[in-house]
């Protein structure tokens, strides 16, 4: 543990950024994720970086988009409310296969909502949230270290499949601090990038980055070409964990903050001889479907805990064919759900035995 | 002998802007001082959404197209990864002084070692002939049917003017593209705007007063006509703000 | 296999978050499993703070203490707030020159101690927080001095570090008291 630092999420998320090559960061202040602007506005001078505080959210992911286009790493970060901002930029850095990564750490809404910890940008993030067809990977860290692993993981895959990638946490995971060894993170190098607008120097036609394409049966094409990418995502890039599923009868689905909860739960319903286990679906997009095939032959009920009003909870019926027992175990609007809570819902659903 | 020829950043296609209307001339004369400067080769244009969106078709540097209102954002972008490119955008007055006037005024306000190219010709071509954040008093548009109520819907922005009190700004002038003698004058202050980014001096913006015949309902001539009599009384032209002058 | 759960709580401004990073740091130089969790919100001084710090044999779970094992409570808003939280059979520290009332459990140990009384009489005003901290260390068994001062140079920064000394000062005050 020497090489261990205690860090906050949010924190580890900026200098996971730097380690990953990113030298371009554009923010504006809010609410529980400021730490990472703070970070970059610190350490980004020193290394011949960008920080720069936008005028707005709109703008920075603007100005994400430039540098994307650029062909360089290139973040922004912000939480929910701002996110809501930075989608009309999300929607046309999918309609120009721009590679980025941002980072959500989500408070309470809808609308200015509160700035306590939540998942209900669950839909925004993995179903759209911007206008047209398109996907986001979308990444969920349960610890301050895979608040670290996951941005390095973002940025690779941003640039593997030229993708936005999306650290899709909470104020909890932003605000804590954990032990992280960042010495050990590893990182691949960054893919050419023969299509980005860096100037022809005379030597080759011009590159366009674009997502305007008047001609229906054009834009119908590269849609159908992007989705035929995130195909190849979904086969290959779907994360998750599992945690005592082999003889589970009841199995708990829960993300960040709501798995680390349910761990607690499992663990103590487990001491009464409870079968129960745990799904923790590292990508929230791919929704990992290789868990729930071997789930949906032996599973009777499907607890889904989530800060939201039952968001994931859609994804894990499709999973599953909609043929289990699915409840809902939430809390909302900056709450956290406690593990008793959670321990007694395991308790019901498995007949009310102690 | 000198022939005259299309520059060679322009590239040789039919445009698709309307008869009579000045985009033409301006990508003439931005395509021109990219060739003189010699930096077709390390240029990135920008153009948001507006009559100009399709502006990457027709520039042979490399070409980026923008949301609405966004491109100083984007150019900041670029410039700051890349600062050895040179940057311009190209917006119509809803882009630039309408949605995009955050974007607008903090790019200029810090300064951003950008040049921006703004065509102000009163009204949404685009989209039909729309009123415009620099709809003049009392002017007819689709959305003001009935001329433009300075009571309901303001008065017109003056952005030059504007624009000149940031301490930021390195360069603001207006021009118009309406007779031999202002597009002479044009291509000067577009071209100083461009060396003025080459000689890392900072924001430079060039406002355009150009015309939209289809759209204000009149020929090409009289568009022309227009703008002297009712345009540039209202958008008086010339330079605004020079810093390498305050210097002196 | 063994799991403390701590909850630091006072005003803003009392250094909780810090007491609550050393303790945290403490246990990770012990080679624990370690998680720091912070109240977070507008106020940034003056109203209530407080965190959650876990150390533990096992890889921690929630981060969230709801029930802890120890509280530290150094003021009386804390104390009203969390005493009935406290796990059966665990412990209360209370800073009693700001605390003026008993605690009313009878199923916890509490340890009452002048904390911030202490620190204005050694001229240490800022760290009635480290008294308390050497306090509980006594009270849960766990006072270690190297893996204290250990803790205490991750925790501040090299820029201040005079202000080493007078921490492990305070930390041994509560300790000995």
């Amino acid at each position: 543990m020497q090489n261990k630092v205690l860090m906050k999420g949010n924190e580890a998320i900026a200098e996971a950024a730097i380690i990953a090559g990113c030298r371009h960061y554009f923010g504006y202040p809010i609410t529980p994720q400021t730490e990472v602007a703070a970070y970059m506005a610190k350490k980004m001078p020193k290394i011949g970086g960008t920080f720069l505080q936008a005028e707005s959210e709109i703008a920075a992911i603007n100005m994400v988009y430039g540098v994307a286009s650029a062909g360089l790493r290139v973040m922004t970060s912000s939480s929910s409310p701002g996110i809501s901002l930075k989608s009309e930029g999300l929607s046309y850095l999918a309609g120009a296969d721009l590679p980025a990564f941002v980072v959500n750490v989500q408070r309470g809404g809808p609308g200015l909502g509160g700035i306590q910890p939540s998942q209900s940008d669950y839909f925004q993030a993995t179903k759209g949230g911007g206008h047209g067809d398109y996907r986001m990977i979308v990444l969920a860290p349960a610890s301050v270290e895979e608040m670290a692993s996951l941005t390095v993981k973002g940025f690779e895959l941003a640039d593997k499949y030229r993708m936005t990638s999306m650290i899709l946490a909470d104020g909890t995971m932003g605000q804590m601090m954990e032990p992280v060894d960042l010495e050990n993170l590893k990182v691949s190098k960054a893919p050419e990038k023969p299509w980005a607008t860096t100037g022809t120097k005379m030597q080759r036609k011009h590159n366009i980055i674009n997502s305007l394409y008047l001609k229906p049966e054009e834009l119908e094409k590269g849609n159908i070409e992007r989705y035929e990418r995130y195909k190849i995502v979904e086969e290959n890039e779907a994360m998750y964990e599992e945690y005592l599923m082999d003889d589970a009868e009841i199995c708990v689905v829960a993300f960040g903050i709501a798995a680390r909860v349910s761990k607690n739960a499992i663990n103590e319903a487990r001491s009464r001889g409870i079968k129960v286990g745990l799904i923790r679906p590292i990508t929230l997009w791919p929704f990992p479907k290789a868990p729930f095939d071997k789930a949906k032959e032996h599973i009777k009920t499907f607890i889904s805990t989530e800060l939201s009003m039952g968001q994931m909870i859609e994804d894990v019926k499709l999973a599953t064919d909609c043929k289990a027992n699915y409840v809902l175990c939430n809390r909302v609007g900056g709450m956290i759900p406690s593990p008793e809570e959670v321990l007694e819902q395991i308790i019901k659903q498995n007949g009310g035995n102690k | 002998m000198v022939v005259f020829d299309r520059p060679h950043s322009l590239i040789d296609v039919p445009l698709h802007y309307c008869p009579g209307c000045t985009h033409g001339i301006v990508h003439r004369l931005v395509a021109e001082t990219i060739d003189e400067l010699g930096i077709e080769g390390k240029t990135i244009g920008i153009a948001p959404v507006g009559c100009s969106v399709m502006a990457y078709d027709y520039f042979n540097c490399d070409m980026i197209e923008a949301a609405h209102g966004r491109a100083p954002a984007v150019a900041t972008g670029v410039k700051r990864a890349n600062p050895e490119n040179i940057v311009f955008t190209y917006q119509g007055d809803g882009d630039l002084a309408s949605i995009g006037m955050a974007e607008t005024v903090h790019a200029a306000a810090r300064n951003e070692n950008i040049t921006v190219i703004f065509i102000n010709n009163a009204i949404y071509g685009m989209t039909g002939g729309q009123m415009a954040p620099t709809s003049l008093p009392g002017q007819v548009t689709q959305t003001s049917p009935y001329g433009r109520d300075t009571k309901a819907c303001g008065f017109p922005i003056k952005v030059c003017e504007m624009l000149k009190e940031l301490d930021g700004a390195e360069y603001i002038e207006r021009v118009a593209v309406n007779n031999v003698k202002n597009v002479k004058n044009a291509k000067k202050a577009i071209k100083k705007a461009f060396e003025n980014q080459i000689n890392n001096k900072g924001f430079s913006l060039i406002e355009v007063i150009s015309s939209c015949p289809t759209n204000w309902g009149l020929t090409p001539q009289n568009a022309l006509k227009w703008i002297d009599e009712k345009m540039i009384p209202y958008y008086p032209l010339g330079v605004y703000k020079d810093r390498s002058k305050d210097k002196e | 296999m063994k799991t403390t759960e701590l909850l630091f709580s006072g005003f803003g401004g009392q250094g909780i978050l810090f007491a609550g990073k050393v303790t945290a740091y403490k246990g990770l130089t012990e080679n624990k499993n370690v998680s720091w969790l912070p109240s977070y919100g507008p106020e940034m001084r003056g109203g209530t703070a407080s965190c959650s710090v876990i150390i533990s044999d096992d890889a921690v779970g929630s981060p969230i203490v709801s029930h802890p094992d120890c509280l530290i409570a150094l003021n009386l808003p804390s104390l009203d707030k969390y005493e009935s939280a406290v796990k059966t059979g665990g412990v209360i520290i209370a800073d009693s020159s700001l605390i003026e009332r008993k605690v009313e459990r009878t199923d916890v140990k509490v340890y009452y101690i002048p904390a911030t009384k202490l620190a204005n009489e050694n001229n240490i005003p800022t760290l009635a927080n480290m008294i308390a901290v050497g306090q509980m260390l006594k009270a849960l068994n766990e006072y270690n001095e190297d893996t204290v001062l250990q803790a205490l140079k991750k925790v501040v920064s090299a820029k201040h570090s005079d202000m080493l000394d007078v921490n492990l000062k305070a930390v041994k005050i509560g300790y000995e008291y």
